[in-house]
């Protein structure tokens, strides 16, 4: 399904490009051994180099490095064994070195492909154009102050991955995708953190427009600073809008930098910074090239894990999930762990409607995560076993669930203390059939018309036991005191 | 090479450079001349040799990612001219 805006002149459709800029999930910054914590006084997370004192020397992180190269097999991409430092010169008060520390000629990771799943449940392939490291800048305040910009450099030279994509995006479904996708692989890798709250996943898009079918391509404008997926799709579906609108009657698409403003939910350009895009680039001579060694790229590469694209197909295949379910428990690491440690040796389709549908539920209701669930994996299993075993009913299971959400006990002394046990002894149930037989001889008469009314006197008798009765035995009870066929 | 004034006039702003107009022109001569000094480099034939990408064989020296510096505020703000709750103050930056 392609997506397409109708104009008044025709049909269009859209071409997008992300930029993505992820924060490496360092404990220290890319050239510094200032903290990366998020949240801290203003200032006191910066070295003397961040704040851009005369005779301090650079010196990369050794884990910077590593996770860059870890993502790119990640995104089956070319490592590069050779990529230099440059700086990126231009002058604005929260970057004190005058130049931002970037890779520009020579990335650490060259080309490689996402694949990203459609809602129709088609698939396409995006091809990155190389993912470089830099050097976050400072952060500006303009409204703090009626007469001054206060600076804060806590995030300056905070390791940042930048991410490029192709412009193989056509429409704000895929940039989403896209972006989830994106965010579930470094996720899965460990090597950022995805939090778009914080601003250590946001991203930039290259929006043009064209007539659908057209392949010359037309002028972009580029999106700054989307910071969350529900403005990505925003803003490229209003920017494309605001080109075709313009094209149609009779305007040119100026190559621009744009703002997204998320309140009146449209792109205003950026006028000034247009002047004079010369960044002046040329190799930092204070930091040598990066040079890969095999040996550390194929200790990486054995350290990958399984990712999501691979655990969801394995999940398909060896637990006979659907595409729907092998996808939703796939898409974080901690839900897909979860899921197998629920999964081991019981029926794999149960424990995944129970975390799907039930932990889920549960979880979002209190706003926690899988890693804040108050019933762990191993809790689950064992009310499932409880459930399989003929302990207690599924029905009965979701109250337990719900105690269990609550109180940390064992599910069997949950159920034993709330007397929630199955009762599967015909003496005991019995008495309750025969009392409600009795009572009710006008349903007694009906159901000789009716067989399908079993079900009322099954409900009745669940109730009157207060859903401990076991539901199977129940209506073989009540078949055969009623003389009904099986 | 030659620099003409409007291009150094360019170059100045990008480096936040005042240089008044009337000494543009001179220094467009004194750059240009700069360069063509410069490009001599062009006539060694280097076809078959390396880049030189760092003057010393240096091993890498990577660090290790750990917390060794910051948590000192007062030294980064000693020398700002002006500061507000831990923060630099400049001029209001107008978007």
């Amino acid at each position: 399904m392609s997506f397409r805006i109708e104009g008044a002149t025709g049909s269009w459709e859209i071409v997008c490009g992300l930029e993505v800029h992820a924060q490496v999930a360092t404990a220290s910054k890319l050239f510094s051994g200032a903290s990366t914590a998020f949240g801290g006084e203003a200032n006191t997370h910066v070295a003397p180099l961040d704040a851009g004192m005369p005779g301090m020397l650079p010196v990369v992180n050794a884990k910077a490095i590593e996770m860059a190269v870890m993502t790119g097999l990640g995104l089956n991409a070319r490592i590069n064994r050779l990529s230099i430092f440059e700086r990126k010169n231009y002058f604005y008060p929260d970057l004190p070195l005058g130049y931002q520390i970037s890779q520009y000629q020579t990335p650490i990771v060259g080309e490689g492909v996402l694949a990203i799943d459609l809602e129709d449940g088609s698939r396409k392939d995006v091809r990155i154009t190389r993912l470089h490291l830099e050097a976050d800048a400072g952060k500006s305040i303009h409204d703090q102050l009626g007469d001054g910009t206060l600076i804060d450099l806590n995030r300056c030279g905070v390791a940042l991955m930048e991410i490029v994509s192709e412009p193989d995006i056509g429409s704000p479904e895929e940039a989403v995708a896209y972006m989830r996708k994106l965010r579930s692989i470094l996720r899965y890798l460990g090597t950022c953190d995805g939090d778009m709250e914080k601003g250590n996943l946001r991203c930039d898009a290259n929006v043009s427009v064209r007539p659908a079918g057209s392949t010359e391509l037309g002028t972009r404008c580029e999106i700054k600073n989307l910071n969350s997926m529900r403005f990505v799709a925003r803003a490229i579906e209003h920017e494309a809008k605001r080109q075709v609108e313009l094209i149609e009657s009779g305007g040119t698409v100026v190559q621009e930098t744009r703002l997204y403003d998320s309140v009146r939910g449209e792109t205003r350009s950026m006028r000034g910074k247009e002047e004079a895009q010369d960044y002046r680039y040329f190799p930092d001579p204070d930091l040598l090239p990066v040079v890969l060694d095999e040996a550390l790229i194929e200790d990486l590469r054995a350290r990958l894990p399984e990712l999501p694209d691979a655990r969801k197909q394995r999940f398909e295949s060896e637990f006979a999930l659907s595409a729907y379910d092998a996808g939703v428990l796939t898409d974080e690491r901690a839900t897909a762990d979860f899921f197998e440690n629920v999964a081991a040796g019981r029926d794999a389709k149960i424990a995944a409607n129970w975390v799907i549908n039930d932990l889920y539920g549960a979880l979002g209701r209190k706003g926690l995560s899988i890693e804040e669930s108050p019933v762990c994996a191993e809790r689950l299993g064992k009310l499932l076993d409880l459930i399989a075993d003929g302990t207690i009913s599924g029905k009965i299971a979701k109250d337990v669930f719900s105690s269990m959400m609550e109180d940390p006990a064992d599910p069997l002394a949950i159920v034993e203390a709330k007397g929630l046990r199955q009762v599967s002894d015909t003496s005991a149930i019995e008495p309750v059939i025969d009392d409600i037989i009795a009572a009710n001889p006008d349903q007694v008469a009906s159901l000789q018309k009716n067989p399908k009314a079993i079900g009322w006197f099954v409900g009745q008798v669940m109730k009157a036991s207060k859903g401990k009765a076991n539901p199977k035995m129940v209506s073989d009870l009540l078949r055969a005191k009623l003389a009904l066929p099986d | 090479m030659s620099l003409d004034q409007a291009t150094v006039a360019r170059i100045a702003r990008l480096a936040r450079i005042h240089i008044p107009e009337g000494e543009q022109a001179e220094l467009a001569v004194e750059l240009s001349r700069i360069l063509g000094w410069i490009e001599q480099l062009g006539e060694v034939d280097t076809d078959d040799v390396e880049p030189l990408r760092s003057v010393m064989e240096l091993d890498r020296n990577w660090r290790v990612d750990a917390v060794t510096d910051g948590d000192c505020r007062d030294d980064v703000l000693a020398n700002a001219p002006a500061e507000h709750e831990g923060c630099f103050v400049v001029p209001k930056v107008i978007e």
